[in-house]
């Protein structure tokens, strides 16, 4: 799968690979340091907010988090119609 | 009102395998609307893997909706929880920008189900705040979202079949629930 930014798809894939190893060997097998893909994350995550500033891409309403808040939505009550 | 809609799917294969496959969704054949993938910030807290990913997709709109959504592609951001103990992945996905146009917010819960399977429970809300267009525009992409869905769902047992192939029967998918109807518009801040 490609980047936002063209340059950085090699670094992403690069990236992506060592989270799957570590998410499907460590993590899931009860692991949580997360230190191992750290080197290589940070190197990715500056190339695409790199590309994402060229891009004109606003980062705040990126960093909001809404899932696990209280602006999470909520499905409406069942109805028994 | 904005429009609500949810589905039940069941995958054939266990939880595990369904919360490894998440992240290499993409690409598959059904993928071809997505355009680029990125993982914008990662942690563990509380055990729990907290990610949020921003995805870019094409837009397909009618000839009748250019006019409000002209924008070739659109950004969507994806947050999801993996909590390993309790087996529960949830995603909440929504679109950045253009949400006064069309704001589609979409949220998914995969926990075990019976016998080994993993049972994917979709929420999804469909809102509109263009005057005098708003009910179209939500019909249609409550329309386009189901069809979207039902993609994802072929696409993600295409990428599970191939990443665990001794499961042959697991192209079969079980839609087991649907309902769709108004709801009063979500609070939301964005």
């Amino acid at each position: 799968m490609n980047s936002i930014g063209e340059e950085c798809t090699e670094l992403k894939q690069k990236y992506d690979d060592c989270f799957n190893s570590w998410f499907s060997e460590r993590f899931l097998k009860g692991d949580h340091d997360d230190s191992m893909c750290a080197g290589i994350f940070k190197v990715y995550q500056e190339c695409v907010k790199k590309a994402m500033k060229q891009q004109n891409i606003d980062f705040k309403d990126i960093d909001k988090d809404v899932l696990g808040t209280e602006n999470e939505f909520k499905a409406p009550p069942t109805d028994n119609s | 009102m904005a429009r609500y809609f949810e589905n039940t799917t069941t995958f054939n294969f266990s939880w595990d395998q369904v919360a490894r496959g998440y992240w290499k969704r993409y690409p598959n054949p059904q993928s071809s609307h997505v355009l680029s993938e990125d993982t914008w910030s990662r942690q563990v807290k509380d055990g729990c893997l907290y990610t949020k990913r921003l995805l870019t997709k094409t837009n397909r709109v009618p000839k009748w909706g250019e006019r409000f959504f002209n924008a070739k592609s659109v950004k969507i951001i994806e947050e999801s929880i993996v909590d390993p103990e309790k087996k529960i992945l949830i995603t909440y996905t929504r679109n950045l920008g253009y949400t006064k146009v069309m704001s589609v917010v979409e949220r998914v819960e995969y926990r075990p189900g019976v016998s080994g399977t993993t049972v994917a429970r979709r929420s999804a809300w469909v809102d509109s705040q263009v005057f005098g267009f708003s009910r179209a525009i939500r019909a249609f992409g409550l329309e386009r979202f189901k069809k979207n869905a039902s993609q994802m769902v072929n696409g993600f047992n295409h990428v599970l079949n191939s990443m665990y192939p001794r499961q042959s029967h697991s192209s079969v998918y079980t839609l087991k629930e649907e309902r769709s109807r108004n709801v009063l518009p979500a609070v939301h801040t964005s």
